[in-house]
């Protein structure tokens, strides 16, 4: 169970990982964030970007047409 | 203590961004990256989109290239922002629709900005890949300090590719970094830029054919137009941009446009919008999903429309094909309908 859920279902790349961004913006260290999507484009660049600001993943999971990332926000 | 200096870096995700940030980079710089969403983006769209795009890898060129240089990518959406610099370019379109200048002025202009908002954080100057005479109209010798002036970067914007050819900028001069070992590149020859990569050891770059912008495809500039024709306003939003990428678009009347699917891929994309726009398919035989964009005024409008679509489902020959037509606020119609013949489609039909 995350901390926190976000919709970007029907958004194309980069604008997931862009709405993720910002929200991550909000959080704390620690808080778990799920990112709901529906382009499978997320699937890499989520975690991409993650990787990239010092954030982890901590799963992703497709389940009836909706890809959930989950994603750990670093220091 | 001398003060660490860090520059930020536009990444487009092809190779002339990256190696300027290498070039950078091993002068001992830190670079950050920034890159901006104005919606016209051709980044993973139609390969996340379409069924024939299935095998290529679904990334960002941009979170790709960020990854590889070992840098941090900022991604700003510009979606509203851009409208100012698409509909009033100071400095003109191109071929099509891609007022390249401003669009350059404009992204050099955010990432001034960027840099006065972070300059507590050792922000300085400004890097870009550009280079002399690589595009027509965006990087030429005379466009080059236009961009730096009209941006407000002035002497903080740095092209490490071509910075021999170019008057000093403030890092240069103050000894940030050393115009020895900056480069001379110049014109669309991109030998001296894959010899470089090589230098680097990057063998896995981005080469979009056309550029990454939508804006400077014939195609899709001709779609933008006809929906500023037919809205007689030249505006937009994300949604209209979006779906100007997807589909064969068929205008039968002025108030109405029908986008019909080419594959499951984009039947998929559409019916993610069938709560806003009326959208139509076949229940009697396997075919794509259809939106309308306008209204359908009269009922020949309806019956053109399910008639379109049926042609291009395998209903085609046909004597009867059934739609349904599904209006996001009043329910759904049933409708018995002969495919159109394909030579029945006017050619300026076809947006």
């Amino acid at each position: 169970m995350s901390d926190y859920q976000l919709d970007c279902q029907r958004l194309l790349c980069p604008l997931p990982v862009i709405r993720t961004q910002n929200k991550v913006k909000e959080l704390a260290v620690g808080d778990t964030l799920c990112v709901v999507c529906t382009d499978p484009g997320t699937k890499n660049d989520i975690p991409a970007w993650a990787r990239i600001h010092g954030h982890s993943l901590v799963s992703i999971e497709d389940k009836e047409d909706l890809i959930y990332i989950v994603v750990r926000v670093g220091a | 203590m001398t003060r660490q200096h860090k520059a930020i870096a536009l990444i487009s995700g092809g190779l002339d961004s990256m190696l300027a940030v290498r070039v950078i980079q091993e002068q001992g710089i830190e670079v950050e990256g920034i890159n901006f969403f104005t919606g016209f983006c051709v980044e993973g769209h139609t390969h996340a989109i379409r069924n024939h795009h299935k095998d290529k890898e679904k990334r960002n060129n941009a979170l790709w290239v960020a990854e590889q240089l070992g840098i941090k990518l900022h991604i700003v959406d510009v979606i509203e922002e851009y409208k100012d610099v698409l509909l009033n370019p100071k400095h003109g379109y191109g071929a099509n629709m891609n007022p390249c200048l401003d669009c350059k002025i404009f992204m050099v202009g955010k990432a001034v900005e960027w840099v006065k908002s972070n300059h507590q954080d050792g922000f300085d100057f400004i890097i870009t890949g550009e280079v002399i005479g690589q595009r027509p109209k965006s990087q030429l010798k005379r466009t080059m300090p236009i961009i730096a002036r009209e941006s407000g970067a002035d002497d903080i914007l740095l092209r490490p590719l071509c910075a021999k050819n170019l008057p000093e900028t403030l890092p240069e001069r103050e000894g940030w970094v050393d115009r020895a070992k900056l480069h001379d590149f110049h014109g669309r020859n991109r030998k001296p830029q894959i010899a470089l990569a090589r230098h680097y050891g990057l063998n896995d770059f981005a080469t979009p054919a056309g550029g990454c912008c939508f804006l400077t495809d014939e195609k899709y500039s001709s779609k933008l137009v006809d929906l500023w024709q037919a809205r007689h306003s030249r505006d937009y939003e994300l949604d209209d941009i979006m779906l100007l990428k997807v589909g064969r678009h068929l205008r039968p009347a002025p108030h109405f446009k029908v986008i019909v699917a080419r594959d499951a891929g984009e039947s998929k994309f559409l019916e993610g919008y069938r709560k806003q726009y009326p959208s139509l398919y076949s229940t009697s035989h396997n075919g794509p999903m259809a939106l309308i964009d306008g209204q359908l005024k009269h009922h020949d409008d309806v019956e053109t429309a399910a008639a379109v679509v049926a042609r291009f489902g395998q209903g085609r020959t046909a004597e009867q094909v059934e739609i349904e037509l599904t209006l996001p606020d009043n329910g759904t119609q049933n409708l018995v309908v002969s495919p159109l013949a394909s030579e029945a489609i006017p050619e300026e039909w076809y947006v």
